[in-house]
């Protein structure tokens, strides 16, 4: 399967943080949630992706041209979302227009002028003016107007009513039909992820912590409940982020284990934000350690 | 063709695809060599992923249930009595077994569910 990115040990410091070795890669036609806690390094993974940061090692391919070589290359095709409006905001989106198409080989008025009218965007009032999701839409239309084969989202559901959010995953599914073009979404609002994600990573303090299918993430964990005294002690040292209070307990574990589980003791799936939560309750018990 | 999908659900979405365009082909809601949806077209429709729709595919294409041409897409396949009626039969016996294993458990006498079974199958 050829791959619209490629990350290869990526590892970048800045004072107290580090991205550590991070490597993942995003096949041709699917969409990739990328998610964890705020910190956690993913924003600085996109920014070494679009050459704004750069990397102390590692090798990141898109399309498989080099992110810094062919940065300019790269840029042509891609698309970015962000959770602010990156446009001057006293600019109309007919001015910004009129700015991108100098920009883009492959620019096209007729699309972004049709997204507008799509989206209820007034083609005639200044950006800065717009709600959080009009601004959303416009940063989308411009990725869409100019053929963007990768888009890349860094929360742009965040503030967004779910009303806009429900459109935002129409527009989406809708891009990826095609086959060609590919998405790299990162959000906290996970829910949006459990639908339409073809791929999770999750990164966890600057590592990752899981890369795959969102299919085999969600059967990968359950969390369980019960009274302190059911769970042996063996069991218990396999867990992640096992947390007692007064009248019982809470943990996940892989799902491989439940089996050896005594009977009694609940177990449900793991959402992906239960699993963000029992990584990081791990990771701060260890810290304690 | 209808399929719906329970976000609350239990059972996992891909399952949920494969047990709608199943029971459907079963009892003759879809014909034959009718075409289905491409799979990013379900994908779309569903708004879920791609993937999800991929293995629901692969699974009823293994089934026997629909074919893939080339090229040109995803068909129901042409009806293949025997390889029908053999899976039906063999999930009647897989739901007797646990309807019997429950039973044991519950302590029912074998008349008291040979007579549940009747009732049901008069109803």
């Amino acid at each position: 399967m050829e791959n619209a990115l490629e990350i290869k040990g990526l590892c970048k410091s800045y004072g107290e943080f580090s991205l550590k070795d991070v490597s993942f890669s995003l096949p041709k036609g699917y969409i990739m949630g990328f998610v964890g806690q705020n910190g956690a390094g993913k924003t600085t993974t996109i920014r070494s992706m679009m050459n704004m940061a750069h990397p102390d090692s590692g090798e990141i391919k898109i399309f498989g041209l080099d992110s810094i070589q062919d940065s300019c290359a790269i840029k042509q095709d891609i698309g970015v979302v962000f959770d602010d409006l990156y446009f001057t905001p006293h600019l109309t989106p007919k001015q910004i227009a009129a700015q991108l198409k100098c920009f883009y080989r492959h620019w096209s008025d007729e699309k972004f002028f049709g997204l507008l009218d799509k989206f209820k965007l007034p083609a005639k009032k200044k950006c800065g003016q717009f709600s959080r999701g009009m601004k959303m839409k416009l940063m989308l239309s411009a990725a869409l107007a100019h053929d963007a084969q990768l888009l890349i989202l860094d929360e742009p559901t965040s503030g967004l009513d779910p009303v806009a959010r429900d459109e935002l995953l129409d527009i989406l599914t809708e891009y990826i039909g095609d086959e060609n073009k590919s998405i790299l979404f990162s959000t906290h609002i996970t829910a949006d992820l459990e639908r339409i994600a073809d791929y999770i990573t999750i990164l966890h303090d600057g590592k990752i912590f899981y890369c795959d299918t969102k299919d085999r993430l969600m059967e990968k964990y359950i969390v369980i409940k019960g009274g302190v005294e059911e769970l042996p002690k063996e069991i218990e040292e396999r867990s992640i982020g096992y947390h007692a209070y007064r009248n019982g307990f809470e943990a996940m574990f892989e799902r491989s284990y439940e089996s050896e589980l005594p009977d009694g003791i609940i177990a449900e799936s793991a959402d992906i934000d239960e699993i963000l939560v029992y990584i990081a309750k791990e990771a701060a018990k260890n810290e304690k350690a | 063709m209808k399929i719906i999908i329970k976000n609350k659900s239990d059972m996992p979405i891909y399952e949920q695809i494969k047990e709608q365009i199943r029971s459907q082909i079963l009892d003759g809601s879809v014909e034959e060599n009718e075409p289905l949806p491409s799979i990013r077209q379900l994908a779309r429709d569903l708004k879920i992923s791609v993937i999800t729709t991929t293995r629901a595919y692969n699974d009823l294409m293994d089934e026997g249930f629909i074919i893939s041409v080339a090229g040109k897409g995803y068909y129901v396949a042409p009806k293949n009595n025997e390889l029908l009626r053999e899976r039906l039969l063999r999930s009647v016996e897989d739901s007797l077994e646990l309807a019997v294993r429950d039973a044991r458990t519950a302590g029912l006498s074998e008349e008291e569910l040979i007579g549940l079974l009747k009732t049901i199958m008069e109803e």
